[in-house]
């Protein structure tokens, strides 16, 4: 039988397609044998990005550890809708201690495997920590800068939607500029929040020398999944930033969380790229590259931008940023517009 | 065996007899010993299987310890003063998940002013966060209390932090006994955790709670203090079958027959308070004392059983609740509700300043005349307090208070510029 070689967004999605391909190329979540790690039935809003980046990282790494995976989770809207007293989403053992620690707390964890390792249980237990932006680049920076800079056996996951959405949207060091939160309002000659400011926590990640660092969106799971499963077949400090689109903090339909993503990557926003020790080693290219006003425009945090009179400045120092994105990581293909 | 060291490397001997599986370490005075003294011995391999994290901050260490205990590792750390409050949501939580990590605080002032040398203010900031706290009179006793420290907080699933004076235990070199691997191990067994994370049997530990359940969760960490109260006794007797001494229990009375004055304290400052009151029996004077060993959990019967027939009570401490005096003295007076003892507060040692028996006895008979007013500062120089007070009402301007008192009283760090 001849064979035709698919393309994973001839299927319209780089998620689905999973019927034209060999059972070993589906992926985790397309397997019965999935593990539901953070099962149905949990809080979350409708169209919640961090609840889908988070099943399918958390299942990936469930496979590609045999299940022997402990996880820690950050204060946070992963937390609260996980385990509302008195149930629990999780399939995996699970610890939430408190917002800013949980780099240290899985720190802790491996160590404690380690060390049960050495007195002869023959299991090979693996920790991630998960927590949103707020948990990992503010509250939580130092004891994650720790944990990469001891180079412990921990992949860290941050599920970035760029504000404190348990709190109430309020910024964070990861909300973009010109984006409405509660604390930078959509008034004033430059509303919504300052340009110069945030932290970019990839690159920081890299500046520590780990064995792996990568971002990913819930636009491409499988591409998420790729990186949890390469995460977990490495020893040391890992860390991958996943853009996961808020419906509620973002003010967008919670049916277009995936089409944001997809937007956010497509307009060199938000680069996808791995790296290892340091270099970058791999980047997704852009396939249909878009202006920056079409992720934009879906989103009420950016509505001020687009009224009676369109912040035309603004928009294009927000374009400015994708095109220096598009620079940095080589993220157009050669030949494409 | 015995052994001349220092307090801090008795400490660690201690420790590392008791297996611990992960030691953190982030340094602080006069702390530092001690984890330095782990370090070693895990490095060389004479501490095995046993994992040593240099940590970034003591809000790691804690959080690192809570994450190891969690996973079922036996877990120590030490810390003091700013290290203590720095670490304090870590601290509250270890206690709120019910994970039995042994913690040394080796008892240092809280700035400002920055301040290095001895007081309780560090442990007694803690006191109502959950853990267990015991505190040692002499080195001896900071390593026996270690070692039942590790088996109170494992039975009971409750930290444990044992508080030893800072420089004046860590830093003293005193004679001694360190028991054997054997004793230790026929004394401590395995940790056997009650709750663990375990892929083979996976739970969520540190789920929300609401108000349907938050007040039971809270009242069974009160209860576990008051199981305590019954096992630190026992405990210690357990231990003197074993080791052949007497080391912990809840309170430490001595000379209180027919003694209608008592001296309350806590730490090691209970030596010169008893060669002070030995003298004063000496006299002919009815003074005695009572040492608390166990502040948290609070033996208010065994304080109450200890004081009822006292007339007087000084509670000397190393601690000040500013804004209404004593910590410690409070809780005695909640011992003894309804008799009829006159109780004052002496605060004293602030901040390293020796604690003097000509000082003692000073105070002490003011005491026994009823000459102490309800909260007395031991040795305050009040031209210095004065000199300030009038600064403050002359001029708005009237600067740093601790720069200011130095510059008056010509010490040289005052000499800037």
């Amino acid at each position: 039988m001849s064979h035709q070689e698919i393309k994973f967004y001839q299927t319209g999605t780089f998620t689905v397609g999973n019927r034209l391909l060999e059972p070993d190329q589906r992926s985790v979540q397309a397997s019965m044998e999935r593990t539901n790690s953070l099962n149905s039935g949990h809080r979350a809003c409708q169209g919640c990005g961090e609840a889908l980046g988070a099943r399918y990282a958390i299942d990936a790494a469930m496979r590609a550890t045999g299940n022997q995976l402990i996880a820690a989770n950050a204060t946070g809207c992963l937390e609260v809708f996980s385990t509302p007293y008195p149930e629990t989403s999780w399939q995996v053992p699970w610890i939430h201690s408190l917002f800013g620690n949980t780099a240290a707390v899985a720190t802790g964890i491996a160590a404690a495997m380690k060390i049960k390792r050495q007195k002869g249980d023959r299991r090979d237990v693996r920790v991630i920590a998960q927590g949103g932006d707020g948990g990992t680049t503010d509250i939580g920076f130092g004891c994650l800068s720790g944990m990469w800079e001891r180079n412990d056996d921990v992949l860290y996951i941050c599920y970035d939607n760029e504000a404190y959405m348990n709190t109430g949207v309020q910024r964070s060091s990861a909300t973009p500029p010109a984006a409405r939160t509660a604390t930078t309002m959509p008034v004033g000659p430059e509303p919504g929040n300052v340009f110069g400011q945030g932290k970019n926590v990839p690159r920081i990640a890299m500046a520590h020398g780990i064995p792996y660092v990568a971002t990913a969106t819930v636009a491409d799971l499988r591409d998420l999944e790729y990186k949890v499963t390469k995460a977990m077949s490495v020893r040391g400090a890992r860390y991958i930033h996943i853009f996961v689109p808020c419906p509620l903090g973002w003010g967008a339909a919670s049916h277009d969380t995936v089409k944001l993503a997809r937007l956010a990557k497509e307009s060199g926003l938000f680069p996808v790229f791995e790296a290892e020790y340091g270099e970058v080693t791999g980047v997704s290219k852009i396939r249909r590259p878009v202006p920056v006003e079409e992720y934009l425009k879906p989103q009420r945090r950016y509505a001020h931008l687009f009224g009676k009179q369109p912040h035309v400045e603004t928009i294009a120092k927000i374009q400015a940023i994708a095109d220096a994105n598009i620079r940095r990581y080589g993220l157009l293909e050669a030949g494409a517009h | 065996m015995l052994k001349q060291c220092e307090g801090s490397h008795a400490v660690a001997e201690a420790v590392a007899l008791c297996r611990p599986e992960v030691i953190c370490a982030y340094p602080i005075s006069p702390q530092t010993h001690i984890v330095e003294g782990l370090g070693e011995m895990v490095k060389s391999g004479d501490l095995k299987d046993c994992e040593f994290i240099n940590c970034e901050s003591e809000f790691a260490a804690m959080s690192i310890s809570i994450g190891s205990s969690a996973a079922g590792a036996r877990t120590y750390t030490a810390t003091a003063s700013q290290g203590l409050l720095f670490m304090v949501e870590a601290v509250y939580n270890a206690s709120g998940l019910g994970l039995p990590i042994v913690m040394t605080v080796a008892n240092r002032a809280i700035g400002a002013p920055i301040n290095i040398w001895n007081d309780h203010t560090d442990s007694m900031s803690q006191r109502d966060c959950g853990w267990i706290q015991l505190f040692a009179e002499t080195n001896q006793e900071a390593l026996d209390l270690h070692i039942q420290g590790f088996k109170l907080a494992e039975e009971l699933s409750l930290p444990v932090m044992v508080c030893m004076d800072g420089f004046i235990l860590t830093h003293a070199y005193e004679r001694v006994d360190v028991p054997s691997q054997e004793q230790v191990d026929a004394f401590l067994p395995p940790y056997e955790p009650r709750q663990v994370l375990d892929p083979a049997e996976p739970v969520s530990i540190g789920a929300m709670v609401g108000p349907e359940a938050f007040t039971e969760v809270r009242y069974l960490a009160h209860a576990k203090q008051m199981m305590a109260l019954e096992r630190i006794p026992q405990i210690s007797a357990e231990f003197k079958s074993i080791f052949g001494r007497e080391s912990g229990g809840l309170v430490r009375p001595y000379r209180l027959e027919d003694a209608d004055t008592v001296v309350v304290a806590l730490g090691s400052v209970l030596g010169t308070i008893k060669d002070t009151v030995d003298e004063m029996r000496a006299e002919g004077i009815a003074i005695g004392v009572l040492g608390i060993n166990s502040f948290r959990p609070f033996p208010l019967d065994a304080v109450r059983a200890a004081l009822k027939n006292a007339r007087r009570v000084i509670v000397l401490e190393k601690s000040l609740a500013v804004g209404i005096g004593g910590i410690v003295a409070t809780n005695v007076r909640m011992a003894l509700d309804g008799v009829p003892a006159r109780i004052v507060t002496v605060v004293a040692g602030l901040g390293g300043r020796a604690i003097t028996r000509a000082s003692l006895h000073r105070v002490f008979r003011q005491g026994l005349h009823d000459q102490l007013e309800p909260v007395h500062f031991l040795d305050l120089d009040w031209n210095i307090v004065n000199r300030h007070l009038e600064r403050e009402r002359e001029t708005r301007r009237s600067g740093p208070i601790a720069e200011s008192i130095l510059r008056d009283i010509g010490t040289v760090a005052s000499k800037i510029g």
